[in-house]
């Protein structure tokens, strides 16, 4: 080990990469040479499937079983599908701590997004579920953010308040706040319904309807959503406004007044 | 009960010893009023330059008030309504709607500390008292306003002339009912209409995201789907009317998991078609949760368990959410089996 | 000037012009009598005088924006599409009250502004009007001869609530519909005319066509209307009672001590004004508020989680969020105690703040008028109660944020219902008792002031090796300034057989009366203050530090 990352730093080291790249591209092609696709395909997508597997004995197989099939600690996750495995541990929910509160949290993703495609395609190879989707499905070309925010209002807002906040639901449970989410993430939360939120298959909320609240939340709680009339005081509405309204508005005329009534400062006696 | 029958020894002796009869340190009394406190010039009082020094400062503020008036006036004419300007910590908003602000906000805060100041430095400051008087009129006033009355009362006969009394105030009773009948056309009387929806028999669960009709086969379990009745079109006339009690909230569960006989006979399949609107107040309710079956309202948090025939678990809600009767229908779609066997919607006086 | 010189100047056309117009003014509308009385009127400076003009101004700004605002506001609930600036909205239906409202924030120049300025300066008026309110409650300044006054402001407080519910319910925007919704629920909950009053004032079934246009006659017309006629009379009564002022040196029930309103009370109280307006107008540049483009058009099949009322209608929200799900079925009727109850103890809860003032005169029988105020401590059980309303009110708050709370503290939902159940009941009364003792605490720290000086923080050392901290004897108006105020002694039931030997009847009324009057007198409820006595034992006992 030592001496290979040794090696790595050697002045050559950029051309010996290339080099072995350009052999790689052409062996690659070579292999997967579309004659051969079918087959190729399947031989990588079962080492892919063997990675994923092995990744799943190490970091979900206590909880959810050594085959999937669940625990007391962890639902079956057969069936479950790629985009449920790419969403919850992207964000970082998978693997949750062994004792969490009354919902996994979402929190730093530990695993690389290699590992996640192999541990998705593990689990996608236990029961057929919904796939992973493509930038095509959730990117911004073709999308009505209009439709999306009359789609977001009568689907989403219920839970995850007018501009995706968040909010409270029973028992310590919460819609989490949908600030910084991917559009990927989201269109796959949509999709799989993670936890207690509900799915929204294809066959109810079209894949056009997706993208389309997608579309509207980057509209709406992208980075650069404008707030005309300046701080939106986390958009939670009015009880945010009243405790501003209190502590700004009538906070600064009470001081205002305080001054207008103090006594002027006398001259001090010599 | 009067009061007037408080012993006078309960209450404290009158407190005000008349100003100015104690302005010397009374060796009697330490307690006693010393009177006003001689009154201390200020700075501006004594000193010119300092005064001088307050003049300006309150000649500036009005100027600056002035100079933001124009800039007001600038904003408004040079900046697009449009335009966004990042400003920190605020953020990304409208240039036009703080510029105005800010120089209107200048304009005005100018112009009252400017008065403020003046006030305060420049005015006389010598404390003046004003005399009190009691506001109850003297013995001899009340007196004549007394006799006053009872004369008047006398001349207009009112007291003995009984019928033209009594008939005066029939009249004056009366008339306001003009004004009470005249409410009556502010809305038609609410018959039966509480009592039904658009739904009825064969009628088609049409998706609210698709506009398109629902299959079974649409409806996976722990999906959440809204729907309306067939034929009830955004751009109808009446159409908010309509959906705010036809409004269906569609949810599948394992039918093994479903506790409330009745709820599982009325579903198909496990999909179950609950009312949409709360029983509380009429917030529609749709957060679901698909793990717990519990569905809470966002509005009073009343929860109701749809598994178990959508009954209140929490809150304030006073009923179960009224479930729809649902089957197939030749062609395969969801259709209502009929209207819901309950009125929709808070419960009214009527509802029975 | 005498009266025969003004005419002699008046013949010669040598009065300058501004007295001249006076005199015109004067020979119609008497002028001079009022500005007798009043020009040279005497205000006292305290700060929290100046509360009541913080409502005052920012009920001025209210009406100049809101004129303002019906300008380019449509009242009309025919549903249209959105073409406007906004893109997120685009082509969505929506009713022409709601598009009016996202054209005045996005294409009216400056509309944006005003509209922000109305908005702020409603939710400031109302927290002014019920800072105010304590400020008059915990001094006392509701006693004769105010109380009147104390129940136009009252019923300005209580009318403001209204116009504003009326008010942000207008854009018909999600949220307020929602608001809407609820308040039809709440109709629907009264037993008998329910329905009916539910389908006159909305024309037919929820949500009709009509409410807005309703509203709107009632936000602009009709409440401001009755609050502006209440400013004005409670306005002239503040005049014609003078202000009353807390107790100090040369300051009695008799007069009133401060600065002339010319020219002192005119610059301060018009500038205070502009300042208002100025802060108000700055506030509105730099935080928005209620903004319905992101919250979107009314439905009544849609809603958004953490859906609350303005910040005054706060409490009858937690009301209805903490109340039990009670319904009573019988005789093919329904009584929604769920509902019905809370918006029972909503007025409830006003009103007992609102008459407190009767029954404390009740209580202590006192008729006499009062012009200097009581320090809150001095008063413990008028100042207990009132720390038990509000704490009440903000119990109920926390009630109607539960959901933010939950979310933001991490906490369940349902816990915090729970514990806003139990606080209703015992959070006033723990709170009554403990500010009971706080300010019995005061009052023995006061005594001690009075019969031992100020500590100065200075230690001396004796010459036994002692150390003692210095104490500075108070100076004479601080003397008179805490012991000034009264010390009433409770009520006595009067003897059991009066003169003849005939055993009195004493009334239920009576016995209670003695009852609390001992609760506001008695020796739980006040400290002796120091009397002249034990101040001279002390001082000469003493002798000088």
């Amino acid at each position: 080990m030592k001496k290979l990352s040794a090696r790595r730093r050697h002045p050559l080291a950029a051309l010996v990469v290339l080099l072995l790249a350009l052999a790689c591209t052409g062996g690659l092609y070579a292999v997967f040479a579309p004659a051969d696709k079918a087959q190729a395909d399947e031989t990588a997508q079962s080492l892919t499937i063997e990675e994923g597997k092995k990744l799943y004995t190490v970091g979900c197989a206590s909880c959810h079983g050594t085959g999937g099939q669940g625990t007391s600690d962890g639902p079956s996750l057969v069936g479950v599908g790629a985009a449920a495995v790419d969403f919850q541990v992207a964000t970082g929910r998978m693997p949750a701590a062994t004792s969490q509160g009354a919902q996994v949290p979402r929190k730093k993703n530990i695993y690389s997004q290699a590992e996640i495609d192999q541990l998705a395609a593990y689990i996608a190879s236990l029961g057929a579920g919904p796939a992973v989707p493509t930038e095509e499905q959730y990117g911004p070309e073709g999308a009505d953010a209009a439709k999306g925010g009359e789609l977001f209002r009568n689907n989403c807002a219920q839970c995850h308040n007018f501009t995706g906040k968040g909010g409270a639901l029973t028992h310590g449970k919460y819609a989490p706040s949908l600030e910084g989410v991917t559009p990927k993430h989201i269109y796959e939360a949509m999709l799989t319904g993670p936890q207690n939120m509900p799915s929204f298959p294809d066959s109810t909320l079209s894949e056009q309807n997706k993208k389309d609240i997608i579309a509207y939340l980057d509209a709406v709680n992208g980075e650069d959503t404008e707030s005309p009339g300046g701080l939106s005081l986390g958009g939670l509405g009015p009880v945010s406004e009243g405790l501003f309204a209190w502590v700004f508005g009538l906070g600064a005329l009470i001081a205002v007044a305080v001054w207008v009534a103090a006594r002027t400062a006398k001259a001090k006696k010599s | 009960m009067s009061s007037q029958d408080i012993p006078e020894e309960n209450l404290p002796a009158a407190q005000d010893t008349s100003h100015g009869a104690v302005k010397l340190a009374d060796e009697q009394n330490p307690f006693a009023d010393p009177g006003l406190p001689p009154h201390e010039p200020r700075v501006q009082d004594i000193d010119e330059r300092a005064a001088k020094r307050s003049e300006r400062t309150v000649a500036l503020l009005f100027t600056v008030s002035m100079l933001a008036t124009i800039g007001f006036i600038a904003s408004y004419v040079t900046i697009p309504v449009d335009k966004a300007v990042y400003i920190w910590p605020i953020g990304h908003i409208s240039a036009l709607n703080f510029a105005l602000g800010m120089t209107l906000g200048l304009a005005l805060f100018c112009i009252g500390a400017g008065a403020v100041h003046w006030a305060r430095t420049l005015m006389s400051d010598h404390e003046l008292a004003d005399e009190r008087h009691p506001i109850e009129a003297s013995p001899e006033v009340r007196a004549k306003v007394m006799d006053d009355f009872r004369q008047g009362a006398k001349e207009s006969v009112l007291g003995r002339r009984k019928l033209i009394r009594n008939t005066m105030f029939g009249a004056l009773a009366l008339f306001p009912l003009s004004g009470v009948v005249l409410l009556r056309d502010l809305g038609p009387l609410p018959g039966t209409k509480l009592r039904h929806t658009l739904w009825s028999k064969g009628k088609l669960l049409v998706n609210m995201n698709t506009n398109e009709p629902l299959r079974p086969s649409d409806l996976i379990v722990g999906s959440l789907t809204f729907a309306k009745p067939e034929g009830l079109e955004e751009h109808d006339h009446g159409f908010q009317t309509e959906i705010a009690k036809a409004a269906l909230m569609l949810v599948r569960i394992q039918p093994d998991d479903i506790k409330d006989k009745r709820s599982l006979e009325w579903s198909h399949e496990g999909i179950l078609a609950y009312s949409k609107i709360c029983t509380h107040v009429g917030c529609p309710i749709s957060l679901y949760e698909q793990q717990t079956h519990h569905a809470l309202c966002p509005c009073h948090q009343s929860t109701f368990d749809l598994s178990d025939g959508a009954k209140v678990i929490f809150g304030p809600a006073g009923h179960a959410l009224p479930q729809l009767r649902i089957g197939v229908n030749d062609e395969g779609y969801l259709e209502a089996l009929g209207d819901f066997d309950e009125p929709v919607g808070p419960a009214f006086w009527e509802r029975g | 000037m005498s009266t025969t010189t003004s005419t002699d100047s008046r013949a010669r056309g040598k009065a300058p012009a501004g007295e001249r117009v006076a005199d015109w003014a004067d020979g119609r509308l008497g002028i001079y009598s009022l500005a007798k009385a009043n020009m040279r009127k005497i205000f006292p400076d305290h700060w929290s005088f100046m509360l009541g003009e913080i409502c005052l101004y920012s009920f001025i700004i209210i009406i100049l924006t809101g004129v303002y605002l019906t300008l380019f506001f449509h009242p009309s609930m025919n549903e249209v599409e959105y073409h406007g600036s906004y893109v997120p909205l685009q082509g969505q239906l929506m009713s022409e009250a709601y598009k009016s409202t996202l054209d005045i924030s996005f294409d009216v120049r400056g509309g944006l502004l005003i509209r922000q300025i109305h908005h702020w300066a409603a939710l400031v008026f109302l927290a002014g009007m019920f800072v105010h309110m304590m400020r008059v409650f915990f001094t006392g300044a509701f006693r004769k001869p105010r109380e009147i006054n104390w129940l136009f402001g009252f019923l300005l407080f209580v009318l403001g609530m209204f116009t504003g519910f009326t008010g942000y319910s207008l854009p018909d925007d999600l949220l307020s519909g929602t608001g809407i919704r609820f308040m039809e629920g709440a109709i629907l909950s009264v037993p008998i005319v329910g329905t009916y009053i539910s389908f006159f004032l909305f024309g037919g079934e929820f949500p009709g066509d009509d409410f807005v246009a309703r509203f709107f006659s009632i936000h602009v017309l009709l409440l401001p209307g009755i609050m502006l006629g209440l400013v004005v009379a409670h306005l002239i009564l503040v005049f014609y009672h003078k202000h009353t002022q807390f107790a100090g040196p040369g300051k009695t029930n008799k007069n009133v001590v401060g600065m002339p309103l010319l020219p002192v009370y005119m610059a301060k109280a018009g500038g205070f004004f502009f300042l208002v307006f100025g802060v108000l107008a700055a506030v509105s540049a730099i935080a928005t508020i209620n903004p319905i483009w992101s919250i979107g058009p009314y439905r009544p099949d849609m809603v958004s989680t953490g859906a609350q009322p303005d910040w005054y209608m706060g409490f009858s929200e937690g009301l209805i969020r903490v109340m039990p799900g009670w319904e009573i079925n019988f005789w093919g009727h329904t009584l929604v105690l769920g509902v019905f109850i809370p918006l029972l103890i909503f007025p409830l809860v006003l009103v007992a703040i609102a008459v407190y003032p009767f029954i404390e005169s009740w209580v202590t029988g006192d008729k006499r008028e009062h012009h200097i105020l009581d320090r809150p401590r001095n008063a413990p059980t008028r100042t207990a109660f009132g720390v038990a309303w509000i704490t009440l009110y903000f119990v109920l708050l926390v009630g109607g944020g539960n959901d933010i709370w939950a979310t933001h503290f991490h906490l369940s939902i349902n816990a915090i219902t729970w514990f806003v159940r139990v606080a209703f009941f015992v959070a006033p009364v723990v709170a009554f008792i403990v500010t009971k003792r706080i300010c019995l605490g005061l009052q023995r720290r006061d005594k001690e002031k009075v019969l031992h000086g100020r500590e100065s923080g200075i230690i001396k050392r004796l010459p036994h090796g002692e150390f003692i901290e210095v104490h500075e004897p108070l100076s004479q108006e601080q003397l008179y300034t805490l012991t000034a105020h009264e010390q009433p002694k409770p009520l006595e039931l009067g003897p059991e057989v009066d003169e003849n030997g005939v055993r009195r009847k004493v009334k239920a009324g009576e016995k209670l009366r003695v009852k609390l009057s001992k609760g506001f007198y008695g020796e739980e409820s006040q400290i002796p203050k120091p009397t002249v006595e034990e101040y001279k034992e002390i001082t000469s006992g003493h002798g000088h530090h």
